[in-house]
C-alpha cells in the first residue's frame, strides 16, 4: 500500500472528507513525525509503535571497490520498534 | 511526540476540528495496521516503508542457563527509513560532531 492508496481508503471511509482533505491530514501526519524526528524527538504512537534516533559511531569503512579505507563520519538512524499489539498481530 | 501533538497539528493546519483530527488520525494508524496485519507492504515516500519479513525458526540460548532453545519461525514487522528522512534526521547538530 503507497501514500496514495492509503489516501483513497482513509478517502472512501471517512464520508464528510474530501480526497483532497485526506491527502492533507496523510501529509501533516507524517511531515510531523519527520519534523519531530528531526529534531531528535522520541516519537509514540500507542498501540502502534515507537520511533527514536540512534547514533551510529564514526567508523573505518572499505571501498569494497579498491579495498581502500574510508573514514565514515558518525551518524544517526531513525529506529522503529514495532508496539506489542501490532507485534502480536504481524506474526498471528 | 505522541498521537495529541500530531492530531493538534492536524487541526491548525487542515482546519478539522480536534475531534475530527483524532478520528482520522486513529483510522490512519488503523488503515496501516489492517494492511500490515495481511502481510502487506506499506510504502510512504518521503517517510519509509513498513515491510514484513518471514524469519526462520533459529537455535538460542538462554543466557542464564546456556540452554539452547528453538525460537520458532515468525513473521516481524521492519521499518526502512527512507533517503528523505536519514537525511532529514542527519541535517541538525553537524556542527557538534567534529
Amino acid at each position: 500500500m503507497t501514500k496514495s492508496e492509503l489516501v483513497e481508503k482513509i478517502a472512501t471511509q471517512t464520508s464528510q472528507l474530501s480526497k483532497r482533505v485526506a491527502e492533507a491530514v496523510v501529509e501533516q501526519l507524517f511531515e510531523s513525525m519527520v519534523d519531530a524526528l528531526r529534531q531528535g524527538e522520541r516519537i509514540e504512537i500507542r498501540g502502534f509503535g515507537s520511533f527514536e534516533i540512534r547514533t551510529r559511531n564514526a567508523k573505518v569503512g572499505r571501498n569494497p571497490k579498491t579495498g581502500d579505507k574510508v573514514s565514515i563520519p558518525q551518524k544517526r538512524i531513525p529506529f522503529f520498534k514495532a508496539g506489542k499489539e501490532l507485534r502480536e498481530r504481524v506474526d498471528s | 511526540m505522541t498521537k495529541i501533538d500530531i492530531i493538534d497539528r492536524i487541526h491548525e493546519k487542515t482546519g478539522l476540528s480536534k475531534k475530527e483530527s483524532s478520528d482520522v488520525v486513529e483510522l490512519i494508524f488503523g488503515t496501516i495496521k489492517v494492511a500490515l496485519e495481511a502481510g502487506a507492504k506499506i510504502k510512504i515516500s518521503g517517510f519509509g516503508n513498513f515491510v514484513i519479513r518471514n524469519k526462520r525458526p533459529r537455535i538460542g540460548r538462554n543466557p542464564q542457563t546456556g540452554q539452547e532453545i528453538e525460537i520458532s519461525a515468525r513473521k516481524v514487522l521492519t521499518f526502512k527509513p527512507s533517503q528523505v528522512l536519514k537525511k532529514a534526521v542527519n541535517s541538525q547538530g553537524l556542527e557538534n560532531r567534529t
